[in-house]
């Protein structure tokens, strides 16, 4: 097990590594640059030279990388040009974590907290209303892009109702506290109930609209599955063994229906940064995906390059998580000791 | 059983990430005095960014300038409203019969908010720190304002408009320059050019710009300290949640503010504004798309309109194809566009048809220049006077962007792309992002026909002028042209032009020649740019340059 869990971390920085160079590589290759985004429509061709020199953009490619390898590898991964100029690109990744992972959090928490019970009840009732309901319901999540849905919701729920913000994490004039950067948790923390609450407000609709990526794949793995697992012989066997039903749904269905659930939920948090650029960019809401909405429009190279390689190292990890939480769910995977 | 497990992944999550960002920055301040006030209250503004510092003299992005304008005043000021230099922490100032020398008689009794004495002293000190400026700091990202407005620095790699500054007496400043420019004092009136405390620069080492990787890093003052004399002192930059808190300046030698507390809030989406504003999480915002402009009036918030102090123009890049040095081929370009039409239909209520390269409020505008009607017969007759029937270009045009001047770009290319094809030229049409090529293309001379504008920072013409085709190796190419190092010249010529009538006669020449001879692009229209608040916010006054200050600006309940 532990053998197991070296080679994948292994694995993980050799990812790491190889994205680094590719991304490094693409985006310098993209049209444009930081140059036209720091001097906009002042830029004359002979300060546009000047500042490309400066910044060392007119050397090699490789020999970019290499320069910026070695400063990474002393913790410095460059300063934004353009989400936050000034600023070192990490400071805005550890600065905005907090915020996406708030998001995400909740939404995961959302979509598990409705999909896996509902798809448990459709699958027991199938072909009720209920079922055929909760199906189109997860259908629509799927189809609806979710940046229409964030639209929607702030729409009705923020402006036309009133009953939630509109934008940000939390109200300006709140005179919060931060410890941690989950503003929730600060709050909490600090004993400023009022910056607690309004932070957890902020997050409620754009969580929601998030939720929809993750939900319906929930809801219909759930339902898939536990589908097969009722039909499976050991289900048979346990009810000729005379247990209850209760026992059997808890015990037998449940516990192995939740593997390819796990998976799932494990693999949709890389679908879930995708729409939090889109969810951030509605709700105006200071996270990695507005981070990364903003730098690519400004071609920020340092904390695109960083968010991008955090994130994919961040969806690496979790995969490994979801693996080795295998062996929690299934006692089988943990006296064989590896992976299937 | 089911519920039990996301909880703990949550928790072990929220865990790790309590690790990683092992950082506080505990700031309960106090929430500024209570003495003074009128009205009282906290206005929250939208914005279209966070700003990317609070010391203006590096600044260069709207957000940051706005925030400035609140918490710096410079020596000159421009009268709210207008685009007219005022006395500001200067009380007056005259001229030496030569233009070289400018006696600044400084207000009294004014104090930085750091309880230090604004006077003589500090009135040079800023001086002489923007003059020598060293290291990475004299990037153009950095100080682009000090290049364009002074040149060079102390060490001379450049010439420089700025000789020295000397105190007289306690309330006296003598400001020697190199040589006369029209555009001094006016542009001490840049919010570049406020004044900082010297205390609170040294103290937090605001000089200390360094270049990291392929960016620039700023110092704590320029991120934390940013001390001037205005209205509002800065209380804290949230930036984890993008707003910057100002409160008011008890102490403010002039029209105190009536707020307690002003905050930006940065909103990125201008649809995201609109909506924060429509349910009240916000008092008001800056540039209001045209499009929302009848929608927000409608739901009764109060749209103020500034005077247009910009330009629109379509460039014309001489530099790939010889036959757009003709000018026969620029006049058909001119002739072919409905600049009539694009005003009334893709620009807002306040737009006109630009004649000149700037707009009428300036130094020197006239209306004595050849203009071109929209008449595509005419036009179609030029090409075939200059053999240019089959003429083919490129026209670029900028997505992901709009621009106060280009409220619309996609829509304004293709009303300007019809227009030329009726007239049989070859379009070639190529749209880039903004900055992700547009930008770099034009500067570099890749464009033949461009769209691109300009939005003014002070009231002389060599704001607009100058920066457009002083320099012959331009966006323009006019250096491909032989009037292209004459218009150089005669722009240098007028700009150094001591006396006023004269420099007035020189700016209408040279607008006249621009149109009738030169026509190195056309000018399309001055278009006003808007901000929203809502119906219980007063006191507000819209300025031409967009630099509001918020002093004079109450809230109801």
């Amino acid at each position: 097990m532990l053998r197991y869990t070296i080679r994948r971390l292994l694995q993980l920085l050799i990812v790491v590594g190889v994205l680094s160079l590719l991304l490094f590589a693409w985006l310098r290759s993209l049209p444009g640059g930081p140059v036209s985004a720091l001097l906009g429509e002042r830029a004359t061709a002979e300060t546009r030279a000047r500042l490309t020199e400066e910044l060392g953009l007119n050397d090699p490619i490789f020999v970019q990388y290499i320069k910026f390898v070695g400063r990474a590898l002393s913790g410095d991964f460059g300063v934004s040009t353009g989400v936050q100029p000034g600023d070192p690109a990490l400071d805005i990744f550890l600065q905005r974590l907090p915020a996406t992972l708030e998001l995400s959090i909740l939404a995961i928490i959302i979509a598990i907290a409705i999909g896996i019970p509902l798809g448990y009840l459709a699958a027991r009732r199938r072909g009720s209303v209920l079922d055929n309901l909760s199906v189109v319901s997860s259908l629509i999540g799927v189809a609806v892009p979710v940046f229409f849905l964030a639209f929607l919701l702030k729409q009705v729920f923020a402006v036309d109702l009133g009953w939630f913000p509109t934008a940000g994490r939390q109200e300006g004039g709140i005179d919060a506290t931060r410890v941690t950067g989950f503003f929730v948790l600060d709050g909490i923390l600090t004993q400023e109930w009022d910056a607690a609450w309004d932070a957890f407000v902020h997050l409620i609709l754009p969580a929601v609209a998030l939720a929809s990526i993750p939900f319906s794949v929930v809801f219909r793995i759930t339902r898939a599955s536990v589908l097969d697992v009722v039909d499976e012989d050991y289900i048979r066997t346990a009810e000729s063994k005379g247990l209850t039903t209760p026992v059997i749904r808890r015990r037998h269905v449940l516990r192995n229906a939740m593997l390819p659930v796990v998976t799932t939920i494990g693999l949709q948090t890389g679908a879930l940064l995708a729409g939090a650029v889109l969810t951030e960019t509605v709700f105006a809401f200071p996270g990695i995906g507005q981070a990364l909405a903003i730098g690519f429009e400004r071609r920020d190279y340092p904390v695109l390059l960083l968010l991008i390689l955090c994130s994919a190292g961040v969806f690496v990890l979790i995969n490994l998580l979801v693996d080795l939480s295998y062996a929690l769910i299934d006692p089988r995977i943990r006296t064989r000791g590896g992976g299937h | 059983m089911v519920h039990i497990r996301p909880v703990r992944m949550a928790a072990l999550g929220l865990t790790a990430a309590l690790v990683l960002t092992a950082c506080a920055e505990s700031e309960r301040g106090d929430d500024g005095g209570d003495a003074g006030g009128q009205t009282g209250g906290t206005m929250t503004f939208g914005t279209e960014g966070a700003p990317k510092l609070f010391d203006p003299f590096y600044a260069t992005d709207g957000p940051t300038f706005r925030t400035s304008q609140q918490i710096f005043e410079g020596l000159v000021e421009f009268k709210p409203g207008t685009a007219e230099a005022a006395p500001g922490l200067a009380e007056s100032w005259e001229n030496s019969e030569d233009g070289l020398t400018w006696t600044f008689k400084l207000r009294e009794g004014v104090k930085f908010h750091d309880g230090t004495d604004f006077n003589a002293e500090a009135a040079c000190f800023n001086f002489e720190r923007w003059y020598n400026t060293t290291g990475a700091a004299q990037s153009p990202a950095v100080t682009g304002y000090w290049q364009d407005n002074f040149g060079g620095f102390a060490d001379k790699k450049a010439p420089s408009l700025y000789e020295s500054c000397t105190v007289s007496d306690p309330t006296t400043i003598e400001v020697k320059l190199t040589r006369y420019t029209s555009k001094f004092p006016d542009i001490l009136g840049l919010p570049s050019w406020s004044m900082q405390s010297p205390t609170a620069l040294e103290k937090y080492n605001a000089n200390e710009v360094t270049q990291q990787g392929d960016s620039f890093a700023f110092p704590e003052y320029a991120t934390e300290h940013p001390t001037g004399t205005g209205p509002f002192k800065f209380e804290r930059y949230d930036e984890a949640n993008g707003t910057v808190e100002l409160v008011r300046n008890d102490d403010y030698w002039g029209e105190k503010a009536k707020l307690d507390k002003l905050i930006f809030r940065a909103i990125p989406d201008e649809t995201a504004r609109k909506q924060a504003l429509e349910a009240g999480d916000i008092d008001g915002y800056d540039l209001p798309g045209p499009a929302d402009w009848q929608d927000l009036e409608d739901q009764g918030f109060q749209l103020l309109i500034r005077p247009a102090f910009n330009i629109f123009y379509v460039g014309i890049g001489q530099k790939n194809v010889p036959q757009l040095r003709d000018l026969k081929v620029r006049q058909a370009i001119a002739h072919a566009i409905d600049r009539e039409g694009l005003v009334q239909q893709m620009l807002p209520e306040g737009a006109e048809v630009a004649e000149n390269f700037y707009p009428d409020t300036v130094f020197g505008w006239t209306d004595d220049v050849q203009s071109y009607d929209h008449d595509p017969d005419k036009a179609k007759q030029l090409l075939a006077d200059a053999g240019a029937q089959n003429l083919s270009v490129n026209f670029y045009w900028p997505t992901e962007v709009t621009r106060p001047y280009m409220p619309d770009p996609r829509a304004m290319f293709g009303f300007i792309q019809g227009n030329l094809e009726d007239v049989g030229i070859k379009l070639n049409v190529v749209s880039k992002p903004w900055n992700g090529g547009y930008l770099e293309d034009v500067d570099q001379g890749k464009a033949d026909l461009f769209l691109l504008g300009w939005n003014g920072d002070y009231n002389t013409p060599d704001n607009f002028l100058g920066n457009f085709f002083s320099d012959p190796n331009n966006r323009f190419g006019t250096g491909n042209s032989p009037w292209g190092a004459t218009l150089s010249d005669e722009l240098k010529a007028a700009d150094s032009e001591v006396d006023d009538e004269t420099r007035q006669g020189m700016y209408e020449e040279i607008n006249k020649k621009l149109k009738a001879e030169y026509l190195p692009a056309v000018p399309i229209s001055h278009s006003p740019p808007a901000l929203v608040i809502a119906e219980n916010v007063s006191g507000l006054v819209a300025s031409p340059l967009t630099d509001e200050k918020f002093n004079t600006v109450s809230i109801g309940s």
